[in-house]
């Protein structure tokens, strides 16, 4: 292991919401091309820790690509360079000995930073409280939801739209700071299916009045998120919210 | 409710897709009646078109819907362009736009300030001049007995000048990259991306914008060429 990559950090560091924050440089060596981004910032803090110094706050879970806490604005690109994959999924083959990483929080008026790398998005939730849900009695006789055919093209929408795991990368890379990526994943993966459709109107005006609440910018189809999206969401998913939300306007009863 | 909905982002989406539509049509319009040029009759098919929109009471009715129309369009982009700033309050230290997007998609408000001084310009070049004062220096014929104003010898006038020239290519220049976003984004904002017509709309529209632009950077360039009689 001596011959590891050297590399020159340059991360945001904030100490918490309140403060201002700057970039602050570290020369980081011997870093394997195994390891992954996030046990690259762990052996940053490892050092910094052994040196008394306040170490790097980043958000992580899962660390295999499923739970959406993973966040880091990397190089100028959500999650790095690499596509399909969040930031834990990132491994540090590619990078190259010599280079310089930068590591920046999510930067929107939607996610305010908590320290460091760390950002709060609980509008996320917010959003999601406000109608991504369905409403079924769990109490007693529960109906089986394979009782209700649905067709295959359907269910397979429905599905890639519920590969969203909110991690707020659409939000990061979009020049507008736009969440409708999240949104239009969240109300299309209930609009395609019959147990969505009771809510589906009143679904998508509230998630979308409580997007706009929360201070996200308006979309203008510049398409960034798609490319970006840890989880290849389709801006198609915005079509439908769009679409969703005219009809639910124009003809908001049944 | 029925506020809530006109302040929406996805109304201010909705308006910035129907008035660019409508606008895209009258480009339609505009191009077609200014390609009469190329008839090379003096001029005579293109002033008598050009007599029936200056007079004509229901095309003069809708060029208060266009002056409207084009308005709402400049304002709601406006309104776009200072709330998605807001939405991002401290900027990057680093970026990459261009791995994820065109250029051209995220500069919708420059390339359609551009156009809006290209619009100051042409329309005090011609529609002023035809609209609201008189063409200056003789510039009327007679058309199967009626007496119209010569646009045509306007046009000719006008293009003598290379720098107008420019000028006006480098608005179709705009233009082209407007509505290479602005074409296929309309749909997409309308909600009418669905996979099976997406190559269809996104095909349409670069042709559409590759023609349209063409068009009318040739007239100006054709003009001052004396290319046309």
């Amino acid at each position: 292991m001596e011959n590891g990559m050297n590399l020159t950090l340059k991360v945001w560091r904030q100490a918490n919401a309140e403060s201002a924050g700057q970039m602050t440089e570290y020369k980081l060596g011997n870093v394997s091309p195994d390891m992954s981004f996030l046990e690259m910032m762990d052996v940053l803090n490892d050092q910094l820790i052994r040196k008394g110094e306040d170490p790097v706050a980043f958000d992580h879970d899962c660390r295999e690509g499923i739970c959406g806490m993973c966040s880091m604005f990397i190089n100028g690109e959500a999650h790095g360079p690499n596509r399909g994959v969040t930031t834990c999924q990132l491994h540090m083959r590619s990078f190259k000995d010599g280079d310089t990483i930068y590591i920046e929080p999510w930067r929107s008026a939607g996610f305010p930073v908590i320290k460091d790398l760390m950002v709060d998005r609980a509008a996320f939730d917010r959003i999601q409280q406000a109608g991504g849900f369905i409403s079924v009695n769990t109490s007693g006789r529960t109906m089986d939801a394979n009782a209700i055919p649905v067709p295959k093209a359907d269910a397979d929408k429905a599905f890639d739209a519920a590969t969203c795991i909110g991690c707020g990368a659409c939000v990061a890379t979009c020049p507008n700071g736009s969440a409708m990526l999240f949104v239009g994943a969240k109300v299309s993966q209930f609009a395609l299916l019959p147990q969505g459709q009771p809510e589906r109107k009143e679904r998508v005006l509230n998630m979308v009045k409580q997007m706009d609440e929360e201070g996200f910018g308006n979309c203008s189809n510049i398409g960034a998120c798609e490319v970006q999206c840890p989880k290849t969401i389709s801006i198609e998913n915005i079509a439908r919210m769009n679409r969703e939300y005219l009809s639910a306007t124009l003809k908001p009863e049944n | 409710m029925a506020k809530g909905i006109f302040q929406s982002s996805l109304t201010k989406k909705y308006v910035m897709a129907a008035t660019g539509l409508f606008l895209i049509s009258f480009l339609v319009v505009h191009a077609a009646i200014n390609a009469m040029i190329f008839f090379n009759d003096g001029g005579k098919t293109f002033n008598s078109w050009g007599h029936f929109m200056g007079t004509n009471l229901i095309v003069r009715t809708m060029e208060i819907g266009l002056f409207a129309g084009l308005i709402l369009h400049i304002v709601d982009g406006l309104v776009l362009f200072f709330q998605n700033r807001k939405a991002r309050p401290v900027k990057y230290a680093y970026e990459k736009p261009n791995a994820s997007s065109q250029w051209y998609s995220r500069s919708m408000a420059i390339l359609g300030t551009l156009i809006l001084l290209f619009l100051v310009i042409h329309l005090k070049d011609f529609w002023l001049k035809t609209r609201i004062t008189e063409l200056t220096g003789n510039k009327h014929i007679y058309i199967d007995g009626e007496w119209v104003e010569n646009l045509f010898a306007e046009m000719q006038l006008v293009f003598s000048n290379l720098w107008v020239v420019i000028i006006y290519v480098l608005g179709c220049f705009s233009l082209f990259w407007h509505l290479l976003h602005g074409f296929r984004s309309a749909f997409q904002s309308m909600g009418w991306n669905y996979s099976k017509y997406a190559s269809l709309i996104a095909n349409t529209g670069d042709a559409f914008s590759v023609v349209i632009s063409a068009l009318f950077a040739s007239m100006p360039i054709a003009m001052y060429l004396n290319l046309v009689h």
